[in-house]
């Protein structure tokens, strides 16, 4: 599915229609085109802000930028939209794409993050252990760390230890390494596959299917 | 087994028809209208579902796409 061009509906073919003429109607349509990813720009920034100390003034100035950042994309790029879906799904996704983009780049303007040795012993409280709990993971958090040396490319090992040990959002992971989403979910996905052979052969991870008290 | 190993657990299955976040985003608004007129978006597009259930960032992508359409004009 997406390399197929279909007719659009009415309501998205009088989008890019008045879109693509010049005059007041394009205007208008330009204004609330604007005002609709501003009103879906700053929900998702206001739905992804938990926990990145962005709030208030700084965030609506960013759901701002990228609302009138996203305006810009989508006017350069009418030509790529090819009708399988409403033209405001579609135009919406650029705004949440560029919300989600900054406030990955916002991470590190007040992160504290290191990117010296990762504590590994923090790996079961970032699963939910409590500490008597993460006391206890010693062996298994071995295991993993064994996984990860041995079993890892240094590619795959750098992403999982700054994802999953040290607990970088994902999406500020990008911004720093100027990489894709995608290419970070790659490493990290193959990390995992991975890491649950190792424990499983080892024993410590139960088959698929299996329980394991 | 732990509650937090059984998360641990979790986090390492992979579904080998995850598409990945790329793929997953390419189409992501076809997905969300499917999902939002009713039709099975996960039975006609397995590859976007699987990634989604596993790929934090982009379900809260999904989640506000999903809530813009469903309550912002068309």
């Amino acid at each position: 599915m997406g390399d197929v061009a279909t007719e659009p509906d009415i309501d998205s073919a009088q989008w890019l229609a008045t879109l693509r003429e010049s005059g007041p109607a394009h205007d208008d349509a330009v204004a609330r085109l604007h005002g609709l990813l501003l009103r879906v720009g700053l929900r998702h920034a206001h739905s992804r802000a938990a926990g990145t100390g962005l709030g208030g003034p700084e965030l609506d100035d960013l759901a701002h930028q990228a609302a009138s950042d996203a305006l810009l994309s989508i006017l350069r790029r009418l030509d790529s939209f090819r009708g399988e879906s409403r033209f405001t799904t579609w135009a919406y996704k650029f705004v949440i794409l560029e919300v989600s983009s900054k406030i990955g780049r916002h991470f590190w303007q007040r992160a504290e993050t290191s990117w010296d040795e990762p504590d590994w012993t923090q790996l079961p409280a970032a699963f939910g252990a409590s500490p008597e709990e993460t006391l206890a993971a010693a062996e298994i958090v071995g295991e993993v760390q064994f996984a990860v040396a041995h079993h890892l490319t240094e590619y795959q090992r750098e992403i999982f230890v700054h994802v999953v040990v040290e607990g970088i959002p994902l999406d500020a992971l990008v911004a720093r390494l100027g990489i894709t989403r995608g290419t970070v979910y790659k490493a990290v996905f193959d990390a995992r596959r991975k890491i649950r052979k190792h424990l499983t052969e080892t024993g410590h991870l139960a088959q698929k299917g299996q329980h394991h008290d | 087994m732990t509650d937090w190993q059984s998360a641990f657990n979790e986090f390492l299955s992979t579904d080998p028809t995850d598409v990945g976040c790329d793929e997953a985003m390419r189409v992501l608004e076809v997905y969300v209208d499917l999902v939002s007129t009713g039709l099975d978006a996960a039975e006609r597009m397995p590859g976007v579902a699987a990634h989604l259930k596993a790929c934090g960032p982009c379900q809260g992508d999904f989640t506000s796409l999903l809530d813009a359409v469903t309550d912002t004009p068309h």
